[in-house]
This record gives structure tokens, sequence and C-alpha cells, in this order.
């Protein structure tokens, strides 16, 4: 079955340990990827969407471990492979941008140096070739005199470029899947939209995978096909973008939509959502998100709802979603 | 008493940098700025980092002795010698609720400084008192006030912020950035909040924030920054629906809409390049450099703020 997805991670726990406790960043996250495709993952700090993306990559901090499931490449458990496969992996098949351009890069190297060394690695490329592809690279993020670029180091760059040149570095090998970590977060808005807009154009033209984490709905509104909703480690609802955006089943992503300026009606109040963020090391029994939950019943506090469909292309993990089901099949009242 | 609470004119902020041994250079951090706020208003000042704009909010309250131009508040003309009197009036809430408050000190003593400083209270009671008060327009618990900054969460902090900036019934309260380093679902609460105060205490705002969405949702008329100089200026419907300046008409539509139908279908105005150092401006506009228009003229001269009818300043050769 699943060899037909690109890559198809399967009932992931990932857990940190710390001084207060072990942490379970991630518990029991299941989804499937498909070739070509953009698949968002959204969620609040400490959600769990950048682990769960770290987790594919095998490149936790040294804290943190994959405690169960499996993470198939093209039919292929990644969670059985050795370090040496893993770094064969990284980077050929599946390369990751990161927040961050400005600590990303590596002061003490020039850009031709440091996108030279991703090319060197995973190639047969030598010498000439590899500068001749760097420049090449380069070029294709639109970065303008590259010729002059690779000889700079990364503080000659500005905010923008330095994303650009991680682009490159990342796509110089061709990979299957490109893992975005909230690549424009720390770029202002203008510059934000020319890196969304060199994604979307690379994407058609190369036509890798690409799985965004981010916060930001309005990006994720813009580039994805598909959505996962994160809270407290757990998804709680995917579906295609039209689907998340305009019939939201879960309580939390209604919350968040309500949460945002809206477009159509700028002056109309927001609601919050009450209370504070989860503590992760203190997960509730029930749903993780039953104590910020307005709507919350008393099975929420005590048992985890499980992921429902909701329609083909839409699923949900709540409970008031079962409830109406059940109700509308005139089955029992008391859930 | 007149309607305009703040008036600030040709307002200017230069920063030396030093450019070689003996010499130093201008940094033009703000430049010949000027507007008005309204008793009871939010004015939205937006733009990318570095253009300023927290500049001009530190700068009106005297945080940085400014290079040149005026600051008028409430008919008086705010100088280095009544700011500790004008700072009665007058108060920052700031961007970063982790930096901004003293670790070592507790809520109460965090809440109660600025009533220390202006000798607002008569005994220890009337001051624990008017704590609890403040602490209970925000929303924090009585017993949270022993309690030190670093047992709160971002949003619990940024209401310390703001109890600590309402202490000394301020009319006017500049907000930097004040829910950019919140997760969305708090955003939400700190923007109410800020929204109920005014309808409550009647303060002004100067809300300065890079995202757009939340400065529409919040402020009547909006002010957009580019290298130190105001570009464009006018009411929040109006600039949205009818953006005059080539750069509010790229800013607006590099936006990303949270709502796939609408965002998708929008053409996006990428700008080429980045922005130019403000230590090498260029001449004239400052934007012409990434400007579709630009033409000879915008390299000679810059643009003044002009009226274009209701209020709405435009800085731009371009008609």
């Amino acid at each position: 079955m699943s060899e037909q997805y690109l890559l198809s991670v399967q009932d992931l726990h990932t857990s940190f340990r710390t001084d207060s406790g072990e942490v379970q960043a991630v518990n029991g996250v299941s989804f499937n990827l498909n070739p070509g495709e953009i698949l968002g993952i959204v969620g609040e700090s400490g959600s769990g969407k950048s682990v769960t993306a770290y987790s594919v990559m095998q490149i936790l901090a040294d804290n943190g471990s994959i405690k169960s499931g499996h993470i198939l490449y093209k039919g292929e458990d990644l969670t059985t492979w050795s370090e040496k496969q893993m770094s064969h992996f990284r980077g050929k098949c599946c390369s990751i941008v990161f927040q961050d351009p400005m600590t990303s890069l590596n002061p003490v190297f020039t850009i031709g140096n440091q996108l030279g060394e991703a090319i060197r690695l995973h190639t047969n490329r030598k010498g000439k070739e590899v500068r001749d592809r760097a420049i090449e690279m380069l070029e294709l993020v639109g970065i303008n005199e590259p010729e002059k670029r690779i000889k700079q180091y990364p503080f000659e760059l500005s905010g923008g470029m330095r994303q650009r040149v991680m682009i490159a570095m990342a796509l110089a090998c061709e990979p299957d899947i490109l893992i975005a970590d909230e690549p424009t977060t720390a770029l202002d808005v203008t510059i934000q939209a020319q890196i969304l807009e060199l994604m979307q154009d690379l994407q058609k033209k190369l036509g890798m995978a690409v799985i965004l984490v981010t916060h930001d709905l309005g990006v994720i509104a813009d580039m994805c096909d598909n959505i996962i909703v994160m809270y407290g480690g757990r998804i709680c609802e995917r579906g295609t973008a039209r689907e998340i955006f305009y019939n939201p089943k879960h309580e939390y992503t209604k919350g968040l939509l309500r949460s945002i300026p809206n477009v159509n009606n700028m002056k109309k109040k927001l609601v919050p959502i009450a209370g504070t963020p989860i503590n992760m090391l203190n997960l509730p029994a029930g749903c993780a998100f039953c104590t910020r939950c307005d709507a919350a019943m008393k099975i929420c506090l005590s048992e985890h709802p499980e992921e429902m469909a909701i329609n083909e292309n839409h699923r949900a993990a709540c409970w008031i979603n079962v409830r109406d089901q059940l109700m509308a099949e005139g089955g029992e009242q008391n859930v | 008493m007149s309607d305009i609470l703040l008036e600030v004119k040709n307002l200017k902020q230069y920063f030396p940098v030093r450019a070689g041994l003996m010499k130093t250079i201008p940094l033009k951090a703000v430049d010949d700025v000027s507007f008005t706020i309204g008793r009871g208003e939010t004015l939205g000042l937006v733009g990318e980092s570095g253009c300023g704009k927290t500049t001009v909010g530190r700068t009106i309250l005297r945080l940085y002795e400014p290079t040149g131009g005026e600051v008028i508040f409430d008919g008086e003309s705010v100088t280095a010698k009544n700011i500790t009197h004008m700072r009665k009036q007058m108060q920052m809430v700031f961007q970063d609720p982790y930096s901004s408050l003293d670790p070592r000190m507790t809520v109460e003593d965090i809440i109660g400084e600025p009533l220390d400083v202006h000798k607002l209270y008569s005994n220890r009671k009337e001051r624990r008192e008017k704590i609890l008060e403040l602490m209970a327009t925000v929303g924090l618990n009585a017993e949270h006030a022993t309690r030190y900054a670093h047992e709160f969460s971002g949003g619990q902090r940024q209401r310390i912020g703001i109890a600590r900036a309402l202490a000394v019934n301020p009319k006017f309260i500049v907000c930097d950035e004040p829910v950019s380093a919140l997760d969305v679902s708090i955003q939400a609460q700190v923007i109410n909040m800020f929204e109920e105060l005014q309808e409550k205490l009647g303060v002004a705002y100067l809300f300065i924030a890079h995202d757009l969405l939340v400065v529409r949702h919040i402020s009547k008329r909006i002010a957009v920054m580019y290298l130190g100089k105001i570009v464009e200026v006018a009411d929040s419907d109006e600039l949205n629906e009818n953006p005059q300046h080539p750069y509010t008409q790229s800013l607006l539509s590099a936006v990303p809409i949270p709502d796939p139908d609408i965002t998708r279908a929008r053409q996006r105005i990428v700008l080429e390049g980045d922005v130019p150092s403000p230590l090498n401006m260029p001449t004239g506009c400052s934007f012409r450099t990434r400007c579709r228009y630009a033409t000879e003229q915008c390299a000679k001269e810059c643009p003044a703020l002009t009226d274009r009818g209701d209020g709405h300043f435009v800085a731009c050769w371009n008609k």
C-alpha cells in the first residue's frame, strides 16, 4: 500500500529527555506525501511541527529520539537505516531549509565553498564542474552576478539573499522532497513574497514535493495543496486548503481562524482562544486542546479522540464530530 | 482643548556611524517625519525592518535625543527638561516581553515602579491597592503580584508590560510591536485588551507593527514608512482599497492573506532587490531604485508628503 507514496510517516512518536522529565513532542503522527505535493504543517510554537520535520531527516538534538513509528521513503523504512545511509538520504533525497538564514550558514566559509560541499558529497562532479554547478544553482534561485557571489561570505549578503543561497544548497542535488521550516518567518514581507514566489516557481520547474512548516496561516493559504493542523504533538485536523479554511471541523482550527483579523471585515472583533499554550510536560489525558476548548464535553477530558473522516478530503480528531455523526444516525445521545 | 493630542513636526533622528579613523557619517534613521494623532485615536505605523518605525516611537518619548524637529504633546513642546513630567502622560509597551521586564523584580515592583518615580501614592496601602487594580485591569490575578517575570508566559508578560504603562494613567501609549513575539492564539487576547482599554480609558496609541493585517484591524489611520520617511498616510480602509504610493501597493500585495481563494486570485507585485543601505541612500526619492514607475525627476528631488484629498497623504511624483 505505502509503496505508492513518496514519504509515509506512520504513528511517529518523538520525545526529548529534559531535566524536568521526558517531553513527548510528537505523539502518534501519521501522514503521507505524494510526489510533487505541497503539504503545509501549521501549529503554534511547541505543537511539534518542526520536530516532526526533523524526525524525518533524523536531525534531532542529542537529547531527542524517535521512540516508535515508521518513516517510509519510497517504501523503505528510514528508522532502520544507519547513519551512513541517512547522510546519503539527506541532501540527495530530502533536504531542508531552516528558518534563520543568518545562523544556518557557516560564517567562515564562502558561499561557493558551502554550496560546493553539498554538490561534491552527493554527485560525482569534481573541480570546475562543482563550481559551474554552484553558479548554475545561484542563477536558478535568482541571484545576480553568481560568479562574484560564490567568493563572498554570508555576512556580505542580505537576509533574503542568504535564504536564496540556502534554497540553492537544498536543491543542488535535486531532492525528491524539500522540507521548509518557517522559511520566511525571519524575513520582511516584501522579501517573503520574493522567496515564496521563488519556491512556487522551483516546485513547478523541478517537481519536488514540499513540506512547508509554518505558523503563518497566510503563507499556508497561499502555498499549500493539503494542510495538517497540529496541536500538542498530535494532528488535530487535515484536509485540502479549501476544506481547512472554509469548513474547519476541529475546535482548535476554528479558534485559530477566528483569532486572526478577517479580511472581509477588518473591524470585526477578534475572538481569542482562551488560556495559554499547552505545557508539553503535562499533557492532559484526553484531547490536548480540551483545557482551552469552549465546547469541551466530559469525554474530551478523559479520552483522546481518533481522527474521523469528514469527507474524502478532510479528517478531524474531535469528539464533537463523533457526537454529531451519532446524533445524525439517531444513535446514542450520550457520547 | 483641541482634538489633536500629539503633533510630530519634521522629526529627525540621525545616528553617527564610524566611517574610518576620524570620520563619522550620519545614519538617517528618521528623516523629516511629521504626523498627528488625535485623542483616543490609533495611528498604525508600518514598514519593513530598518525603516525607522521603532526609532520614531522611541524619539517621541525621548529615549533618544532627536537631531531635529519638534514633538508637541497636548499643546506643550516635549523637551529634555520636561520629559519626566511628560512621561506621566506618554508611555511605551515594548516588543519583547522577555527582555523588557527586570528578571529580579516581582510583578508588584515592576508595575509599582512608575508609581514610585512619579510619587503617585501617599502610603504603602494605597500603592498596593493601585497595583492590584492595574493587575485586574489587564486580567492578572492578585496572587501573581509576588511572582517574578520568568514565571509567566509571553502573553502574560505582555500584560505586565501593559499594566506598567497604564500605571501613570497616560493619555498616549507607544506600542512597539506588542504582539509580534506572541503565538497567534495569544495575539488576539492582547489585541482585544488594547481595544478594550482604549474604549474604557480613551488612551491614544501609536501602534508600530510589521503585520499589516493586525495594523489594519486595530488602526483608524495608517502611516507607511520607507527608509526613514513616511511615504503615505491614509484612513485604514482607504489605504487598503486605494493605495497610491508604489511601495504601499507592493507591500499590501505581498501580505499573505489567510484565505486560499482570495490570496491565490490576486496578483502579487514583487519588488526587485533589497532595501538600500540607509548609509548610502539613493538621491531624490529613496524608493526609486525599486520602483516600477521611477522617472528622471525621482532621482533629482525627493517628493514631499502632499494631500490628495480626504486626509490621504502621499509622497510620490506620480499622480
